[in-house]
C-alpha cells in the first residue's frame, strides 16, 4: 500500500532542547498508526509540525509522495490533514452545525446556507455512525459527542488524514469503545489515522502499526499484532516497567474520616454534591471514580475546607470539622494533594524550600517569634529531597517553576506525607506525569496505606483507581452510585455506574 | 531576580539614549557658532552635576549642596516607592500612596502644631502619627477589597481625591492659616539639622534620612525574614495556594494595604517635619505617590532596588532646574522618566535576548564543567 505521509529526519528545536530529533515517520493509506511515547517524548510536537503549527528546522515532509512545505494549519487542511486536539477547539454557545462549518460556511449568494450544511453533516454523520444532535449547543452535549463533532469537522472539510491527539483522556470506557469502532469505520472508507497516545491497551485494540518515541528520538516502529504490550512499554520507557501495583491485603482499622449526608451547592445554586455519605478507615485506600465534573472537586473542597458545605457533617479523627478553618484541619490530621498542582499545590515563584513549609512556616522550628529560621527550612528540604528523590538543578533553592511536572508533584507529596497526616486526600496524583514518576507515586501511596493512614483517592484515570483502591465508590452528578470491591468489578461495570446506572 | 535587575538597567540606558537621540535630532539651541543641535553632554553634564555636585565642564567648583538636595528629593520618592512595592508583594496595586501621604502630612502637622513635647520625642510622635494616618487611609481600600472584592485601584483613586480635599479642609481650619500655609510647626518637632546642612553646603538635608534608612531595613526584614512577609508573598504569588494552606488571605490583603499606607504616611511626615516645616494646602496632587509607582516598578519591589530607583528618579527631578539654566527644556527629564518606565514595562522586547544570552552562558559553563569533570575523573 502507498504511503500517504512521509516525514523524513524531522528535527524541531526549542530553546535549549531538541523536542524532536531526526525522527522519521510514515503513514500508509487506510492504516491506523499509533504514535507512542511518554509526556515530553515529542509526539505532539511531531504532529504539530505535520499540522503546520510548528516549522521544523530540518527534515522533509511528503504528502502523497509530493514534497510539501506546511507552514500553517490552513495548508495542512488543504492537503487533507485534520487534527482532533486533546482540548477541543469548539465554541461553547454555538450549535453543533455552526461549529462544524465555522470557517467553511456554505453560502447562497451573500447568505449563509445552513440547511445545505446540515444536510451534508447529517449524511456524514449517518455514514460513519457519529450520532450527533445538529441543533444542540456544545455546552449542553456530552464530552463524547463533542469529540464526534470534532471528527465531523475533519470529515466536513474532506480531510483524509486524521490526527487524534490523546482522544480517550476524557472518555468513559463505553465511549472509548465507541470511538474505536468509529475509527475502524473511517479506515474502511479510505481514511488514514494517526493516533497519539500513551495508553498501550488502546493501541492493541485498534492500531496496525506503532511508532515509539522517547525523549525526542525515534526508537522504532513495530507491528502491533506481533508485539505485546510489555515490549512496547519497554520501548517507550527504555527499561523494564512493572505496571501492576503490588500490595498486601488491606487491613482496615479505626474510622478516620466520616462523611454524613454531605450536600453542597455551586454559585448557581445547583446541587453539586448531593447527600453523600461514606467512611474511610485506617490502612485503607478509598477510591472515588467518576467522569470529570461530577462533583469530585466540590467534595474535596468541602472536606479540605476550601469551600463551605451546605448540609451534612464531616468528622475527622472523631472531631467535627464541618465548619472549621483549613489550618485547623491540617492540625487535626488532614493532608491534601490537590488536583491542580499549579493552582493550589505550589507557589511557582517560591523556591522549593519555601514551598516545603507552606503549612508549617509559622510553627517551630521553622520560625521563632515570627522570624523565619531559614537553616531549619533548608535542612528539612534537603532531607526530603533525599528521601523522596526530588531532582532539581539547584537543590532547595530551585525555583519550583523551573522543575519538571513529576518533580513538582514530588515536592507536594513530600510536603504532605512528611507531616504524617491520618487522612490523605489525594486528587489526580499522576496527571500529566511519565511512567517512572507514576510508578513512584503509586508506591508512595501504598506505603502510606501500609503505615495505617486513611487515603481518599480521587482520579479520572480508571486504571489508577482500580489498581490502588481497596474500595471503590463511583460518583455521578454529585451522588454516589454505589460502592464496589475492585477485585470483583471490571471497567465495564464501573463505566456504567459512571454514567448513572445504579449498581 | 537577576533578570529584573538587568531589565531595569537596560530600561534606564535605553530611556536615556532614546531621549538624548530625540533631543539631538529635534532640538536646536543657540550655541557659540550660531544655531546648533544638542550634544549628549549638554544634557548629561547638568544631570551629573545635579547629584554629585561636580561640574564636568569645569566651569564651576565642586558644590556639596547639590548632593544634599539630591538626597532630600530622593527621600519621599524612596518612601512612596516602598509603599507601592509593599502592596505589590501581596499582589495589590496601591495607587493611593498620594492620599496616604497627604493624610500623613496632616497628622504630622497637627501634632507638630499643638503638642508640647521635648525635642526628638516630639518628632517621633509626629512621625508615628503620620504612620497611623497612612495606615488608616491604606487600610480602607484593603478592607473593601478583602470584604467586598472592590478593586483597590478604583477605591484608591477615589480616596486620593477625598484625601486631597479633606487635608486642605483640615489645614485651612487651623488658626493662623494664611497663604495656603499653616503657621510653622514647633521647633521641637522639626527634623532640621544644622550639622547635616553645613556639611552639605547649606542644603535642606535633615534627619529624615534616618527614617528612610530604618524604613528600608524594616521593609527588607519584614518581606524576607518574617513569617508575616512569607504569608504576604504567598498571597501575592498565588492566592489559591495560600488559601489551600489555610492562610488568612483577606486579613493579609487588608493588612498589606495598611502597612503600605504607613510608608506613604512617613513620606508625608518627612515633607512637613524635614522640608517645609509647615502644613501646606495643595491645589492638586504633587505626584509623590504616582512617582512611587515608577520607583517601585523600576526597583523591582526590592528594598535595594527601590533605594537605587528612588535615587534615579530624584536625579531626574533635581536636574530639571539645572537643565533649564543651560537652556535645555526641563521636559527632557520628564521624557526620560517616561521612557524608562516605558522600556521597563515592555520587557518582552528584549527579555528574549537576555534569556538567550543567559542560556548560552549556562551551556558554556556546563561544557566547561563537563570537560573539567572528565579531566579530573581519574
Amino acid at each position: 500500500m502507498t504511503n500517504v505521509i512521509e516525514m523524513i529526519n524531522i528535527t524541531k528545536e526549542f530553546p535549549g532542547i531538541k523536542a524532536v530529533d531526526a525522527v522519521s515517520f510514515e503513514l500508509k493509506k487506510q492504516e491506523i498508526h499509533a504514535l507512542l511515547g511518554e509526556n515530553g517524548a515529542g509526539k505532539s510536537t511531531l504532529m504539530s509540525v505535520l499540522f503546520g503549527l510548528y516549522q521544523a528546522e530540518e527534515g522533509i515532509i511528503k504528502v502523497n509522495n509530493k514534497e510539501v512545505k506546511i507552514d500553517s494549519p490552513n495548508i495542512a487542511n488543504d492537503l487533507g490533514i485534520g487534527m482532533v486536539h486533546q482540548h477541543f477547539k469548539l465554541v461553547d454557545d454555538f450549535t453543533v452545525v455552526e461549529n462544524i462549518i465555522l470557517g467553511y460556511e456554505p453560502t447562497k449568494g451573500m447568505v449563509l446556507d445552513i440547511n445545505k450544511a446540515q444536510e451534508k453533516i447529517m449524511a456524514l454523520s449517518e455514514k460513519y455512525h457519529l450520532n450527533v444532535e445538529p441543533d444542540a449547543k456544545i455546552e449542553n452535549i456530552s464530552v463524547g459527542m463533542q469529540q464526534r463533532v470534532e471528527i465531523l469537522k475533519m470529515l466536513y472539510r474532506n480531510n483524509d488524514i486524521l490526527i487524534f491527539d490523546e482522544p480517550t483522556a476524557v472518555l468513559t470506557p463505553q465511549e472509548i469503545e465507541e470511538l474505536m469502532k468509529i475509527m475502524k469505520a473511517l479506515i474502511k472508507e479510505g481514511k488514514s489515522i494517526i493516533l497519539i497516545t500513551h495508553k498501550l491497551k488502546e493501541i492493541k485494540m485498534v492500531a496496525d502499526r506503532c511508532t515509539v518515541l522517547r525523549r525526542g528520538k525515534y526508537i522504532g516502529t513495530v507491528d502491533v499484532t506481533t508485539t505485546n504490550t510489555n515490549e512496547m512499554a519497554n520501548m517507550m520507557v527504555g527499561r523494564e516497567v512493572d505496571f501492576g501495583v503490588s500490595k498486601d491485603e488491606c487491613q482496615p482499622g479505626d474510622i478516620v474520616l466520616k462523611v454524613n449526608n454531605l450536600s453542597m451547592f455551586n454559585d448557581k445554586k445547583f446541587k453539586v454534591v448531593d447527600d453523600i455519605s461514606f467512611e474511610i478507615r485506617r490502612g485503607e485506600i478509598y477510591g472515588l471514580a467518576g467522569i470529570e465534573g461530577n462533583g469530585q472537586t466540590d467534595l474535596v473542597y468541602g472536606i479540605t475546607g476550601l469551600k463551605k458545605v451546605n448540609d451534612g457533617q464531616i468528622i475527622l479523627n472523631n472531631i467535627d470539622i464541618t465548619n472549621i478553618g483549613v489550618k485547623k484541619r491540617f492540625d487535626i490530621g488532614l493532608g491534601h494533594i490537590p488536583e491542580d498542582r499549579h493552582k493550589h499545590g505550589l507557589i511557582l515563584d517560591f523556591n522549593m524550600a519555601q514551598n516545603m513549609v507552606l503549612h508549617t512556616y509559622n510553627k517551630k522550628p521553622y520560625q521563632n517569634n515570627g522570624i523565619i529560621i531559614e537553616n531549619e527550612i533548608v535542612k528539612l528540604t534537603d532531607q526530603l529531597i533525599n528521601d523522596f528523590d526530588i531532582r532539581s538543578s539547584l537543590g532547595a533553592k530551585t525555583m519550583v517553576r523551573q522543575m519538571s511536572g513529576g518533580n513538582q508533584q514530588k515536592v507536594i507529596i513530600a510536603r504532605e506525607i512528611h507531616l504524617s497526616p491520618d487522612l490523605l486526600v489525594i486528587v489526580q496524583p499522576t496527571r500529566g506525569l511519565d511512567v517512572g514518576a507514576i510508578e513512584y507515586i503509586h508506591k508512595q501511596i501504598i506505603k502510606e496505606r501500609d503505615k495505617g493512614k486513611a487515603i481518599l483517592l480521587i482520579s479520572l484515570e480508571l486504571d489508577e483507581v482500580m489498581n490502588l483502591s481497596d474500595r471503590i465508590a463511583v460518583i455521578y452528578q454529585g451522588k454516589i452510585m454505589g460502592e464496589v470491591n475492585p477485585k470483583e468489578t471490571d471497567e465495564k461495570q464501573l463505566g456504567l455506574m459512571m454514567v448513572g446506572y445504579q449498581q | 531576580m537577576n533578570k529584573k535587575i538587568t531589565s531595569a538597567i537596560i530600561a534606564v540606558i535605553l530611556g536615556f539614549t532614546v531621549a538624548i537621540i530625540f533631543a539631538m535630532i529635534l532640538g536646536i539651541k543657540n550655541g557659540s557658532n550660531g544655531l546648533q543641535t544638542y550634544m549628549p553632554q549638554d544634557i548629561l553634564v547638568p544631570m551629573f552635576k545635579s547629584f554629585s555636585g561636580i561640574d564636568l565642564s569645569g566651569k564651576e567648583a565642586f558644590n556639596p549642596r547639590y548632593i544634599g538636595e539630591f538626597i532630600v528629593a530622593a527621600i519621599p520618592l524612596i518612601l512612596t516607592g516602598l509603599s507601592v512595592a509593599f502592596a505589590w508583594k501581596t499582589g495589590l496595586f496601591n495607587i493611593g500612596s498620594e492620599g496616604q501621604l497627604m493624610m500623613g502630612s496632616v497628622a504630622a502637622t497637627l501634632c507638630g502644631l499643638y503638642l508640647d513635647l521635648p525635642i526628638i520625642i516630639h518628632a517621633l510622635v509626629c512621625i508615628i502619627a503620620a504612620g497611623i494616618a497612612g495606615f488608616i487611609v491604606g487600610y480602607i481600600p484593603g478592607y473593601l477589597k478583602a470584604k467586598f472584592d472592590v478593586h483597590e485601584v478604583v477605591t484608591c483613586i477615589m480616596l486620593n481625591y477625598a484625601c486631597l480635599y479633606l487635608a486642605n479642609m483640615i489645614l485651612r481650619m487651623q488658626p493662623g492659616f494664611t497663604n495656603e500655609k499653616t503657621p510653622p510647626i514647633k521647633d521641637t518637632a522639626l527634623l532640621n539639622s544644622d550639622f547635616l546642612s553645613s556639611i552639605s553646603g547649606g542644603s535642606r538635608l535633615n534627619w529624615s534620612i534616618l527614617i528612610v534608612i530604618v524604613a528600608l531595613i524594616v521593609y527588607w526584614f519584614v518581606i524576607n525574614k518574617t513569617t508575616f512577609g512569607y504569608q504576604l508573598k504567598a498571597i501575592g504569588h498565588n492566592k489559591n495556594a495560600a488559601e489551600y494552606a489555610g492562610m488568612k488571605v483577606k486579613r493579609g490583603v487588608a493588612m498589606s494595604m495598611g502597612i503600605s499606607g504607613v510608608f506613604a504616611g512617613l513620606a508625608g511626615a518627612v515633607l512637613v517635619l524635614g522640608i517645609f516645616g509647615t502644613g501646606r494646602a495643595l491645589p492638586g496632587f504633587e505626584e509623590y505617590g504616582y512617582n512611587g509607582i515608577a520607583v517601585a516598578l523600576v526597583g523591582a519591589n526590592s528594598a535595594i532596588g527601590v533605594f537605587f530607583a528612588g535615587g534615579l528618579f530624584s536625579i531626574l527631578q533635581v536636574s530639571q532646574p539645572l537643565l533649564q539654566y543651560v537652556g535645555i527644556p526641563r521636559d527632557i527629564a520628564v521624557i526620560i522618566s517616561a521612557l524608562i518606565i516605558f522600556f521597563y514595562a515592555i520587557p518582552l522586547l528584549y527579555e528574549k535576548y537576555i534569556d538567550r544570552y543567559a542560556k548560552k552562558r549556562e551551556e558554556k559553563r556546563i561544557k566547561v564543567q563537563q570537560s573539567t569533570d572528565s579531566g579530573g575523573g581519574e
